[in-house]
């Protein structure tokens, strides 16, 4: 089996290839990643644990995303305010996308890096898709 | 194996376009050598948007007529509270500044919230996210010389809905959304490109538009209404409303009769447009509507076949809820973050082609753009399907195009309206070293169920003037 590495070790390896999980939009507009399971990872990762991966993050995009008395209170409370309050809160999805940061760089740290994977916030990639980027293992030569 | 003149580029190494790598450590191509500040991601934007306050208030480039729009506001404005309420505050009530002062405050508010948050671009697809999608297109395509469709159809809430691969932002284009000529920018939930604010409504400032049209037509609604007072009350104690108009106040001798018959001739014009607006934008609201798809006629039941809107939550009061209070998604294109040193050296993984992209501002991106563009020269004869037909831009807002965008949603023609867009030509440069594929625009349908107000609105509509319709080079 390939050596652990950490999450520093990863910044030194070399990419081999990179796999882009889309988004799912047969509910519709909202946030949500396809869970079908990539063809490149099957020798990295469990199905099973990057399923659950991608389950949790769209669970949180729908947190995210709720539509409930939350929001709308929020949303009529910025518009009485003539949208002021925003400067001194932050709204309810940006709160939730400080979650899924924090959630992505725990994976990382526990599940994926020392598998040789890594995950990409999809914020940085402006919510189209999920970047895992395959890092060579060297212990097992390259891919 | 090629050597650039320009820039202090090393020997490109065939091997090195086909694996990535992640670093070239401190050696920046074009002499670069790490010293330069580090640069935000808005001073390096691909679209055509200007920022101010280091990132943070964004407007389209061209931004059209907001000075006359905040004019026209500031200036009745500034004359309703000069000559008119002083009048009305006597004979009537102290309340009516502080109305108009209300709506005007709301209006101006709105205004500035639609013109300079970011409407909900989506930023440009990466080299290897585009050369991902790139590899799929190509292994579902059937026959290697005919060119794989660039749509990709998706099931929503058992709709069909197609998507369509945008050759700007290397993507296909998420659901409702819609590239922009203008901005030149794929913008979620596109509604339009509106000049009277500046910018395009999107996703993210629709909520403000559609306050800052409502908010409009109460105040030159109420302005309206308080000048017709003003003048009855004046022609009261007169003999006419002639008399009314030429008499003036001992305070301000010269202004006040003018003052009125411009605020008439303002609020006049204004509340017929806006008042339509208004209305057509709560239909669209209370139906999860965009102005796009309305005019493209995208959920309308044609030849018999029953194509709902997908997205409708199916009640008025949700759907306005919905669109107005809903979460407020956050900015996708980080405009304050820092541009990473890493993504100057990002190289293609892929074989199959990646036609270049050329970011003018970053001189960094240059060393990638140029190895992609060998890269892509050298594939050119034999990939010719996936070279981008270039970017077509519409022409300059002119009165033409205004009148004939406008006459296309109140006639409906039969066929395509080609005058109007006869006046498009390329403004950037094609990336590719190929001929440009015809644009062709699906006619308008005939279908008129919905109220067709905006006579004078100059709705851009230019999301389908991007829709290229893949055809085969010749």
């Amino acid at each position: 089996m390939a050596e652990t590495h950490s999450l520093q070790d990863l910044r030194q390896a070399a990419v081999a290839s990179k796999v882009f999980v889309q988004r799912d939009y047969t509910t519709g507009t909202i946030c949500k990643f396809q869970t079908r399971f990539p063809a490149e990872l099957e020798s990295r990762i469990d199905k099973a644990q990057f399923e659950e991966t991608i389950q949790t993050l769209n669970n949180l995009y729908a947190e995210a995303e709720k539509l409930g008395g939350r929001s709308y209170l929020e949303g009529c409370l910025a518009c009485l305010t003539a949208y002021t309050i925003f400067l001194c809160m932050e709204t309810h999805y940006e709160k939730v996308l400080k979650k899924i940061a924090k959630y992505i760089q725990e994976q990382n740290e526990k599940i994926y890096a020392p598998l040789g994977l890594l995950l990409t916030d999809p914020i940085e990639r402006g919510l189209r898709v999920v970047e895992i980027t395959i890092f060579e293992d060297r212990s097992i030569g390259s891919r | 194996m090629l050597n650039m003149k320009n820039c202090e580029y090393q020997q490109i190494d065939p091997r090195a376009l086909r694996i990535s790598t992640t670093r070239v450590p401190s050696t920046l191509p074009c002499g670069r050598k790490g010293t330069q500040r580090p640069r935000r991601k808005w001073e390096v934007f691909p679209g055509k948007n200007r920022f101010y306050c280091d990132g943070r208030l964004m407007l389209a480039r061209q931004c059209g007529v907001l000075p006359l729009t905040i004019s026209l506001i500031f200036i009745t404005s500034g004359l309703f509270f000069t000559f008119d309420c002083p009048f009305l505050v006597d004979h009537l009530t102290i309340f009516i500044p502080v109305i108009g002062a209300v709506l005007f405050a709301f209006v101006v508010i709105n205004l500035l919230q639609t013109s300079f948050t970011d409407p909900g671009i989506l930023p440009r697809a990466l080299p290897d996210e585009a050369a991902d999608i790139e590899r799929q297109i190509d292994n579902s395509g059937s026959s290697t010389y005919r060119p794989p469709p660039r749509t990709k159809e998706i099931l929503i809430n058992n709709q069909v809905v197609k998507l369509k691969y945008c050759f700007t932002c290397k993507m296909f284009r998420p659901p409702r959304t819609s590239h922009c000529s203008m901005c030149d920018n794929c913008v979620e939930r596109f509604d339009h490109h509106c000049p009277w604010v500046g910018n395009c409504v999107g996703r993210r400032n629709y909520r403000f538009f559609y306050g800052f049209i409502v908010s409009l037509s109460f105040l030159t609604s109420f302005i309206f209404g308080c000048v017709i007072t003003h003048l009855v009350l004046r022609s009261q104690s007169g003999s006419g409303i002639i008399q009314a108009i030429q008499e003036s106040p001992a305070r301000y001798p010269f202004c006040c009769a003018h003052s009125t018959v411009v605020e008439l001739v303002i609020c006049f014009f204004s509340i017929w447009s806006i008042l339509g607006l208004s209305g057509f934008h709560t239909y669209l609201v209370a139906s999860n509507l965009t102005t796009n798809e309305d005019i493209k006629g995208s959920w309308s039941s044609k030849r018999g076949e029953e194509s709902g809107n997908p997205y409708t939550y199916n009640n008025i009061f949700t759907n306005c809820f919905v669109v107005l209070c809903g979460p407020m998604p956050p900015s996708l294109i980080d405009r304050r973050g820092f541009v990473p040193s890493d993504d100057a050296i990002h190289t293609v993984t892929s074989e199959a082609e990646i036609p270049p992209f050329m970011a003018k501002n970053d001189a960094n991106m240059c060393a990638q753009s140029t190895k992609e563009l060998l890269e892509s020269m050298a594939h050119s004869t034999a990939v010719q399907a996936t070279c981008a037909p270039g970017k077509l831009k519409t022409a300059p807002v002119t009165q033409e195009s205004l009148l004939s965008t406008v006459s296309i949603r109140v006639s409906r023609p039969s066929k395509p309206p080609s005058s109007g867009w006869s006046s498009r030509q390329a403004r950037r440069p094609v990336d590719m070293p190929c001929s440009q594929s015809t644009n062709k625009r699906a006619a308008p349908h005939t279908r008129l169920p919905s109220p067709v107000f905006s006579l004078r609105h100059s709705a851009f509509i230019l999301s389908d003037a991007r829709d290229i319709d893949f055809i085969p080079l010749s």
